[in-house]
């Protein structure tokens, strides 16, 4: 089972043991970490599930048009910026560092 | 509280769907849109009505299906314009709510700043303060219109806010917005004609590059929109095109303005047709933010967006022609139970309270939607510290009206604690 260690934009860490199947963002609304706000439910329509991807063990999914046109208006964007519903926790990806942004909008 | 029944209106469940006009903006001022919308969901999601005041239409009126068209740009366009009325070409002004990629993308990044949350959080000591002394001047033991001293008074204080605009002249913004809003066409006849609107535009864009010019280059320090404007390179010269300045100023001053003043005052409605959820609410003051979000979800404040179709295409096995308008009913979406269980009840801390239709989906996705729920939980921490009840007198006004879906009065009575 993979481990995902989300930290918060204040540095707050908490370390959780991933149900491969769960998106990220579902991972986080499951063990309540705060700064994920999922408001349309995962569909990569909303854009408040932002992420930052620190470290991954293996490659991560491509980015589709979809999320891409999304993630274009986050004001925070980074070049390691996802989508957090768009990232499926599996074996192939492995254990992740993901970190939070300081406001969803 | 008891709605009035319209006898005029035909019977939705009963006439054929083909004799109703779908975008009768009456079902919406006597509360009665709920079951025809219902019969659309169930009967005819994807529907075509042939003729009307605005010419024929698609009504989308299922959730899923409004998330897909939203999702797709492409073939569902945002130009030329995103209500069901078409403006003429030459009174057509210029708003990114209203543009395709990549034009939307570069306007919208430019003026998203003014409510971003770091920018909010500079805003709310200020709103909060202001909200106290309106609701601390509200009589006690008489009936006043919480629309006039409530909603719209604190809507367009915190709009003269975001424009830094002259603050004895503020009432302008409101009015200019419910103006610009009025179409004839979108009212049953009711409301100001297309000639005085374009004055009244005349009049806005005259302030406003009055303003521009007044500040540019200054190095006062400021969040404003129009500052925001003149700095970001990309927009720094928007004055020069009048009609793109006039254009997303007022898809700031409409999408900042009546949508959160009908949130405010639905609110109230809300909590007296529900009395248990205000019991709630008020034992448990930690249900605001959820509540905020149910209002908003309950009220819907605009029932519909617009998109138009590019190139002929097939959407749930009906075929769409190039040109073709879809009216997207973010109304009836809200009140789709096969996404939102007993969708027609308020429940302040439904599970999923954020997953709704009213702020759209995609990148046009409300810009100012932490804004609005800013507010409105500001509104109801304030007003729950000082009241123990927000009584309506007798039913509110509601706004004849195809698009905006509000409150032209509100007659309440408050009981302080």
């Amino acid at each position: 089972m993979p481990v995902i260690k989300f930290i918060e934009f204040d540095g707050t860490e908490h370390e959780v043991d991933a149900d491969a199947g769960m998106s990220v963002m579902e991972v986080a609304m499951k063990y309540d970490v705060p700064g994920i706000d999922a408001d349309c439910g995962g569909g990569a329509v909303c854009g408040t599930c932002h992420c930052f991807v620190e470290e991954s063990a293996g490659p991560l999914p491509a980015v589709d048009p979809q999320e891409e046109s999304m993630l274009g208006l986050r004001p925070d964007r980074e070049g390691n910026s996802r989508l957090s519903c768009q990232l499926q926790v599996s074996d192939s990806i492995g254990d992740m560092t993901v970190k939070l942004p300081e406001f969803q909008m | 509280m008891n709605h009035r029944a319209e006898p005029m209106l035909a019977d939705p469940l009963t006439t054929p769907l083909e004799a109703l006009d779908v975008s009768d903006p009456k079902r919406f001022e006597y509360d009665c849109w709920q079951p025809l919308f219902k019969r659309l969901r169930e009967e005819s999601p994807v529907h075509f009505q042939a003729e009307s005041p605005a010419g024929p239409f698609w009504s989308i009126t299922r959730f899923d299906d409004i998330v897909e068209v939203e999702k797709n740009t492409e073939i569902f366009s945002s130009e030329p314009t995103i209500a069901i009325v078409d403006p003429p070409p030459e009174r057509r002004s210029r708003m990114f709510i209203a543009m395709d990629q990549p034009e939307h993308d570069v306007q919208r990044r430019a003026v998203q700043p003014v409510v971003a949350p770091k920018n909010l959080q500079e805003f709310e000591s200020l709103i909060r303060k202001r909200t106290g002394e309106a609701l601390d001047a509200l009589p006690e033991g008489e009936t006043f219109d919480w629309v006039e001293l409530v909603s719209r008074n604190l809507t367009t204080q915190m709009l003269a806010t975001l424009f830094d605009f002259p603050w004895d002249i503020r009432h302008k913004l409101s009015d200019w917005s419910d103006a610009v809003t009025s179409d004839e066409r979108m009212t049953a006849g009711q409301g100001l004609t297309q000639e005085d609107r374009l004055e009244i535009v005349m009049e806005i864009l005259e302030v406003f590059t009055r303003l521009w010019h007044e500040r540019v280059g200054d190095d006062v320090e400021s969040f404003d929109l129009i500052r925001l404007m003149q700095r970001d390179e990309n927009t720094a010269n928007m004055v020069d095109d009048p009609m793109n300045y006039i254009g997303n100023l007022m898809l700031l001053i409409v999408g900042g303005n009546d949508t959160t003043r009908n949130s405010m005052s639905g609110g109230v409605l809300f909590l007296n047709d529900f009395p248990e959820e205000f019991a709630r609410v008020k034992a448990d003051r930690s249900l605001i933010p959820s509540m905020v979000s149910e209002i908003i979800r309950f009220q819907t404040p605009l029932s519909h967006m617009r998109r138009t179709v590019t190139r002929d295409t097939e959407f749930r096995g009906q075929h769409m022609k190039a040109g073709d308008k879809v009216i997207l009913w973010y109304c009836s979406a809200n009140r789709d139970e096969s996404v939102i269980p007993e969708a027609e009840t308020f429940q302040i801390d439904r599970s999923g309270v954020r997953n709704h239709a009213a702020f759209g989906f995609g990148i046009h996705r409300c810009m100012g939607n932490r804004l609005a729920e800013m507010q409105l939980r500001v509104v109801w921490e304030e007003a729950l510290k000082r009241f123990s009840d927000i009584r309506m007198v007798e039913p509110p006004t509601r706004l004849c009206h195809n698009f905006v879906r509000g409150f032209s009065r509100m007659p309440v009575q408050v009981t302080r604690y």
